[in-house]
């Protein structure tokens, strides 16, 4: 290396140079990989909400069955559809962010340990032969070390959960992670939301196993051996979602005079 | 260090082991090695990141003034691994999910960093470019042993497919969960190093101390 390279000017040239290359890489890289990326995002959401759903078949295409999913903005606080609102724009994580669009919750009102809770929401409705067959709702909460990510997705009576998935959690892998466990996940279909007339979530996870004799037995689920904060995270978001804070109004309203 | 082209390629990968022997780049090899799939894209990820970036750094060498050279290696190893980043999410979007943030961080893989100012500084693209090559599967070869004990107890499968059947799934293996958390990759590397030393005895270092034998205990007086 000659010492001529230790000058100003050139150390300003060579910065400047290397700053412009990198730069056009790095932009080029990520206009170039846009589309397919988005593709992709797309292609793992639609693939999240069906199999929340139970309505994913293998051999048949994402975008095919999705098809004959509706998705809805609906306003948290009113219960009602939100029209001003576009479907296919609308992010509902980023407006959880938003002070304009979300609010804050106290620490008594937060027990999904979310923090800002958004006005509107994204439901997802199947409809067959004209009539609400299924509603699809995204859930979030706290577990033990990450924010888990969902979808529960419930029968038309509002009230009979068809399945629980989550698409993205950092719970520990082996004890937390296992609510990502076919078997586990297997026990959620069936179990019922609310007891009678009430809008009061009377589903949880419980420690142990269910005494299926039991009357409530339809409203609890067995927790994860090992994960006890993790089982606790799950209960309470599923809890927060369904209560008034969450979908309740929206769930309340369906029930009373269908869609 | 052999100077030929086969030398560069293969010394890295026991002899002159990135991670076993300069015992560079732990930090990832701990979080990724869950199992062989993302072990297997993250070890081809630093291998290209450090031999493209050994390369580029290499050709223009005789041009990077001393007082920044640093930051002109960080400029061009964070503009490959954002380039690798961009290209995972659109063509394994999976498996970029699970590394997460890991991708991101290959820029502070000591692996890289540590070829470009040792080895790219003084020598030939070419060269600099085997010698990244070479350096990356040796991080490739303990992240594929790592991943291949931690996947094989910790959840009784390779490469996602089940070997062994879990208690959880009807089966009658009860897995290791400590296997599936950081810690054990350390128990593995260390073990690994072991056998590595074992069999080529002078990776052995010099003790920096010598250990004092045992002083008889006294009555405080």
């Amino acid at each position: 290396m000659s010492s001529s390279n230790d000058s100003i000017k050139k150390t300003l040239t060579v910065a400047l140079l290397l700053c412009i290359v990198c730069s056009v890489i790095v932009s080029g890289a990520a206009v170039v990989f846009k589309k397919q990326q988005q593709a992709n995002k797309d292609l793992d959401r639609k693939t999240n909400i069906l199999a929340a759903a139970g309505l994913l078949q293998p051999g048949k295409s994402v975008d095919e069955l999705f098809a004959q999913i509706k998705p809805r903005v609906v306003d948290l606080n009113s219960g009602e559809y939100a029209s001003k609102l576009n479907v296919n724009t609308y992010d509902q994580l980023k407006a959880a962010k938003d002070p304009a669009m979300s609010k804050a919750l106290s620490n008594s009102e937060d027990i999904a340990g979310i923090k800002r809770r958004e006005n509107f929401a994204t439901v997802y409705l199947v409809e067959k032969d004209g009539k609400l067959d299924r509603i699809i709702l995204p859930v979030r909460g706290y577990g033990l070390w990450s924010t888990l990510h969902g979808f529960l997705a419930l029968e038309a009576d509002a009230n009979t959960v068809i399945g629980l998935g989550f698409y993205q959690h950092a719970e520990t892998p082996g004890l937390g992670g296992e609510v990502d466990n076919p078997k586990w996940k297997a026990l959620w279909p069936g179990k019922k939301v609310y007891a009678d007339d009430s809008m009061t979530p009377a589903v949880e996870v419980v420690k142990g196993s269910v005494d299926p004799s039991a009357s409530d037995a339809v409203f609890k689920v067995d927790g994860l051996s090992g994960a006890t904060l993790t089982s606790r995270g799950v209960s309470h978001l599923v809890q927060y979602w369904m209560g008034q804070e969450g979908f309740g109004p929206y769930l309340n309203k369906i029930r009373k005079e269908g869609v | 260090m052999a100077d030929t082209p086969k030398g560069v390629l293969v010394t890295p990968i026991f002899a002159n082991n990135p991670i076993a022997l300069q015992i560079l780049g732990i930090c990832s090899a701990l979080a990724v090695t869950t199992n062989l799939n993302t072990a297997m894209v993250m070890g081809i990820a630093v291998s290209l990141v450090t031999a493209f970036s050994s390369m580029f750094i290499s050709m223009i060498r005789n041009h990077i003034p001393s007082s920044i050279r640093i930051i002109v290696q960080m400029t061009i190893i964070a503009s490959l691994v954002i380039v690798v980043d961009q290209l995972l999410k659109a063509y394994a979007y999976e498996t970029s999910k699970s590394l997460s943030v890991f991708v991101g961080l290959i820029i502070t893989n000591c692996i890289v960093m540590g070829r470009a100012e040792a080895y790219a500084m003084k020598n030939g693209p070419v060269m600099s470019f085997l010698d990244g090559i070479g350096n990356g599967a040796g991080y490739t070869v303990v992240l594929l042993f790592v991943g291949f004990v931690r996947e094989l107890f910790g959840s009784g499968s390779l490469f996602g497919i089940q070997l062994l059947e879990k208690i959880n799934d009807g089966g009658w293996y009860l897995p290791n969960g400590m296997m599936l958390l950081p810690p054990s990759a350390f128990f593995i590397i260390a073990g690994f190093i072991w056998l590595l030393r074992t069999m080529q005895p002078k990776q052995n270092e010099a003790a920096d101390f010598k250990i004092a034998p045992n002083t008889q205990a006294k009555e405080a007086v």
